[in-house]
This record gives structure tokens, sequence and C-alpha cells, in this order.
């Protein structure tokens, strides 16, 4: 279903540091899922339309009005780093 | 420029800040230049359990720039999730529109750079989505920490894309100068690059012509950190030869090589190597459930359409049809904005002659506004009254000299023309007492006429001369016509 270099590769992606013990569990793992899902398959689809949103709502806006933001000492609280003003994160260099 | 051994092939991918209030999902303001993380929210700093709102005026704008750029509107479009991580992009993914762009399709007719005619560049597709944060890079903090600002976090963002049809450096800067003024002109963007409300990126390769009469395609480079419009024409061109050379040297073709991202660096004047792009799909695409569809209906879009109003490339053909003006100077004009224009038209329209009216509005009038910083909503002198000095010159009452010396006196006093003549003591000299003036002069200097009759015109500036000295307030130009009429008259 899903092969040990696709869970790497989506592992770096995501972020996740995984032993090669768990790249294989969760290779075995997400595999059962997958399969699980294929169940879906089996449904006939032909001339149905595909779904955007699985709420049947469209147009739920706001006006363009200006609200109170977070006092900045509130919004910092939770960083695990920071300064005065700003959040402080390991040098990135370069561009995504 | 000595003609190149291959055609540049580019295409563009704008990124312009719209003009709302408040950001794209929520109530914070978007306001440049606030002080670091104040105008932030639980929304947009993407704490668990918020839900994004869609800001009403966005849609629109992105519908209004749809239409101006003749693209076809989606009647139903949706909000897609692109995941990356990255330390100014709170959520770990960014709310787009992926499969169906609220724009598809159109295009923007841009202005020539060697002024032969338009250029048609087509628009591939035109997108909302929201904008990331700041990341300030700090040196002095010993060991190099990165510090994070989100207040332009969510705020809305329009991504335009075109079609590889610019075909060298001057013609993208032309496409962008042509694009943000019409941006502009819809009020859907300030297209500030300094502020980072207009952000471009670009691809580009060559096709080299072979032996055979076909060409061969060297790979393509997407170029970023390019800070003005000169600054694009200036990486673009370093691209283009760049690339020509690297083909020369190693012969790599278009899918030789992964598809290189390269860096402007506008001290160095060159492009440098850039970390490889992820591949579109590494982004994992997935479609928003915290956002429903939009859905635009015939009406709305009609409605939409009434709001664009006249569109600067239009104005620039009713400014050449109306006033007779050529293309530069209707350029001059329609590039100072809408009310710049109105005012244009006013004045031109009451003096009733518009090469005249170009000139004082882009010489005087544009001169005065840039010296004092003002907009032309500012500007003292209504277009009526300035209208009202320029009948004065055109019927000989003032000459050109003296017009300006009253046009400083209006603006710097607001006064009417009539108070500015006034207060300058300049004396109008009547008509008859003029003639009669120049009568006189000629009965006088009988050596002068003969001249004059002989073909020397020239002669005529010592009677100029003279008239000046028995009345300094005379019109020099008036003279000089009504001493030739006079001749001419004793000839016939």
């Amino acid at each position: 279903m899903i092969s040990l270099a696709e869970i790497e590769k989506v592992a770096v992606l995501a972020r996740l540091l995984l032993t090669p013990a768990e790249s294989q569990q969760m290779t075995e793992q997400l595999g059962k899922i997958l399969e699980y899902m294929s169940l879906l398959n089996e449904v006939n689809t032909e001339n149905v339309e595909p779904l955007a949103h699985a709420v049947e709502l469209t147009n739920v806006f706001r006006e363009d009005r200006v609200t109170p933001s977070l006092d900045r000492e509130m919004a910092l609280a939770n960083a695990p780093h920071r300064d005065e003003e700003c959040y402080r994160v390991p040098a990135v260099l370069g561009e995504v | 420029m000595a003609e190149q051994p291959y055609t540049i092939v580019i295409g563009l991918e704008v990124h312009v800040q719209l003009l709302t209030e408040s950001k794209l999902f929520c109530g914070c303001s978007t306001k440049f230049g606030a002080p670091p993380n104040t105008q932030t929210c639980p929304i947009c700093i993407g704490m668990p359990g918020v839900l994004p709102v869609m800001n009403r005026r966005a849609v629109e704008l992105a519908v209004k720039t749809g239409l101006a750029l003749n693209c076809e509107i989606a009647r139903f479009s949706k909000w897609d999730r692109k995941n990356y991580y990255y330390p100014d992009l709170p959520k770990g993914f960014q709310i787009s529109q992926y499969d169906l762009p609220i724009c598809r399709g159109g295009y923007l007719d841009v202005p020539s750079p060697n002024r032969e005619g338009m250029r048609r560049i087509r628009i591939i597709r035109v997108h909302l989505e929201e904008d990331a944060g700041k990341s300030m890079h700090d040196e002095k903090a010993g060991r190099a920490d990165s510090r994070i600002d989100l207040n332009r976090a969510g705020t809305p963002l329009l991504e335009i894309v075109t079609q590889p049809d610019i075909r060298s450096p001057a013609e993208a800067k032309a496409f962008l100068t042509e694009l943000k003024l019409l941006l502009n002109y819809l009020e859907v963007s300030d297209c500030n690059m300094q502020e980072g409300s207009l952000r471009v990126d670009a691809n580009i390769n060559l096709h080299i012509p072979t032996e055979d009469g076909q060409y061969v395609a060297t790979p393509i480079v997407e170029v970023k950190n390019m800070n003005s419009f000169r600054a694009v024409e200036r990486a673009l061109t370093y691209e283009a030869q760049r690339q020509y050379e690297a083909f020369l040297e190693t012969g790599h073709r278009l899918g030789d090589v992964p598809k290189q991202t390269r860096g402007w660096d506008e001290d160095a004047q060159l492009t440098r190597p850039q970390r490889s792009k992820e591949e579109s799909s590494d982004y994992r695409y997935f479609p928003e459930p915290d956002l429903v569809p939009v859905t635009v209906t015939d009406a709305e879009l009609e409605a939409l359409r009434q709001q664009l109003g006249e569109l600067p490339a239009d104005i620039r053909r009713r400014l050449q049809e109306t006033y007779h003006l050529n293309d530069y100077d209707s350029d001059v004009i329609v590039n100072q904005g809408r009310a710049f224009v109105d005012y244009f038209c006013q004045l031109a329209d009451t003096c009733g002659d518009g090469k005249m009216a170009a000139n004082w509005a882009q010489q005087d009038v544009l001169r005065t506004l840039n010296e004092r910083d003002w907009t032309i909503t500012q500007f003292p002198i209504s277009a009526a009254e300035l209208a009202r000095l320029l009948c004065r010159v055109k019927s000989g009452e003032l000459d050109t000299a003296k017009a300006r010396m009253v046009f400083g006196h209006m603006v710097d006093h607001q006064a009417t023309v009539d108070e500015a003549i006034q207060s300058l003591g300049i004396v109008q000299v009547d008509e008859t007492e003029l003639r009669q003036l120049c009568a006189e002069l000629l009965a006088s200097n009988p050596k002068v006429v003969a001249e004059v009759k002989s073909g020397k015109d020239k002669a005529i500036g010592s009677l100029v001369g003279q008239a000046k000295k028995r009345n300094p307030h005379v019109n020099p130009a008036r003279v000089k016509e009504i001493c030739l009429e006079l001749i001419r008259q004793e000839t016939t």
C-alpha cells in the first residue's frame, strides 16, 4: 500500500524524526489504514459531482472591519523563546 | 543593443497585497509599519480551535482584478491548504487556492518598451491567498537567531501568474508597470515594493536556434529577490546571458537538470543559486475544511464590473482621441492617477486647447506637486481657475513668462488669476493702446520696416526692445505679432 521510502519522505516533510523501527511500524500501520480506506473505491461514483466541502454552504463572509488585536504580551506568552517584540527562532537561512 | 543569438522566454508570478482594512480571515488591521506583533489574534497566529472567516472585500477585489484582466471568473471556487514548515507561517500551512482559483485565463495589453504598439501578455490564473509573517535575521544576538513578526500573517494576497509570453527584460518591466497602474486605478493594491505590497518572481529560459531551423530550450530558472522594477530588468538581463554562457559550456537543455531557484544579489549585480524548490506535490494540498466555497452570480459580476471605472488603457486612448495628445503625454498624465486625469480633462475642456493644457499640467502643475510633495487633490488652483489663466495666455494678454509668475503667485497665495495679476502689479495693456504704440514705433523706424519687408523678420527685435522701454507691461510676443501684421497690411 505504502512504501518505506514514501513514509520516510512524508516524515521529512512533516518534520518528524523516526527511528528505523518506527518507520517500519508506520509503514505497516499506515498501510493497513490505507487498505481499509480503499474500501471506498468499491463505491460507484460515476455521475457523482466531486464534493468541495462536506458542509453544503457557500459564501460565508465577514465585512472588512478592523477589530481589536491581541495585546502583544498575550500573543507572545506561549512562545518558547521571545524578546520584547518578537518570537525568536533558530536562524533560518535561504528561502522556501 | 546587439542582436542576441537567442530568444528570451519569461513568465512572471506577481503577489500583491490587497487594500483591505482587515486581514483575510480575521479582523486584525493590515496597516503597514506597526510595531512588531501588535496586529495579531488567535486566528492569524494559528492557535488551535479557531475558525477563519472570509473577508468579503478581499473576494470582491480579486474578482474586480480578474474582470480588469479579462479573466474568466469562477462561478464556484474553493480553498486549499498548502502545507510547509517555516517559522513565519504559524499554522504550518498557507490557505490558498489550488485547483479552483477565483480567476482563470485573461490577458493584459502592455505598451511595448520600444513603443511599437501593444504586446498582449496572457494571464494563466489569479487566486487569493494569505500572506506569511516576516523573518528578520538578527546577527548581533551572538548566536544567529531569527526574529519573527506576525503582523503580516493573514494579510490578503493576490497571486497573478502570466503565461511565458514575455520576450525581454524590458518587456517584463513594462508589464509590471502597466499591472501596477491598473491595480492602482482599481484601488486593489498600492503595489508599493518598498513596503512589500508587490513582490515578483520570474521564470526564465532561452530558446537557442539550431542549424536545422529548430531550437533548443535551456533549463528554466526561477529568479527571486528582485526588489524594484529596475532590479527585475537587470536581474533578467543578467540571467539570460548567464544561461547562454552556461549552455555553451555545459550543453544542458531543459529537462537535463532539476529546476533551479536563483536569487538576485543587488550589490553584486548577479544571480546566485538558492535552495531548490520543493516539488508542487510536496506541498500536499488538500481542501480547506474550515472555509466553505465561494459562488459568484451573474448579477454580482455585473455589479462589480460597473465599479471598475475607466481603466488606464481606455483613458490613454481617450486622451489621444479627444485632446490629440501623443503617446508620451497621455502616458505621463494617466500615470498620475484618476484625480489628475480628471483635473487635466477639466482644464483642457475649459481652456479649449488640449496640447496647451497638457504642457501646463505636465510642466507647471506636476513640477509644483513634486516640489511640494502634494497630490492633485491638495493643489490650491482649481482646473477652472487655471483654465482662466491659460485663456489669457492664448489671447495674448499675458506672455508665458508673466503667466508663470501669475501661476506661482496663485499657488503661494491661493489667489485667483485677477488677484494675482493685481498683486504682482502686472498692468494689462489695452489692445488699442498697444496697436497705437506699435504704429508709432513703425513710423519712427523706417529702416527696420524696410529690413522686415526684405524678409528679415528678425529685425523686429529692436522694436520690441523699444516698446518695452516705453511701456514695461507690454507682451513682447504680442508687440512682434502686431508690428508684423501692420507691416504686412502696409505692403498689400
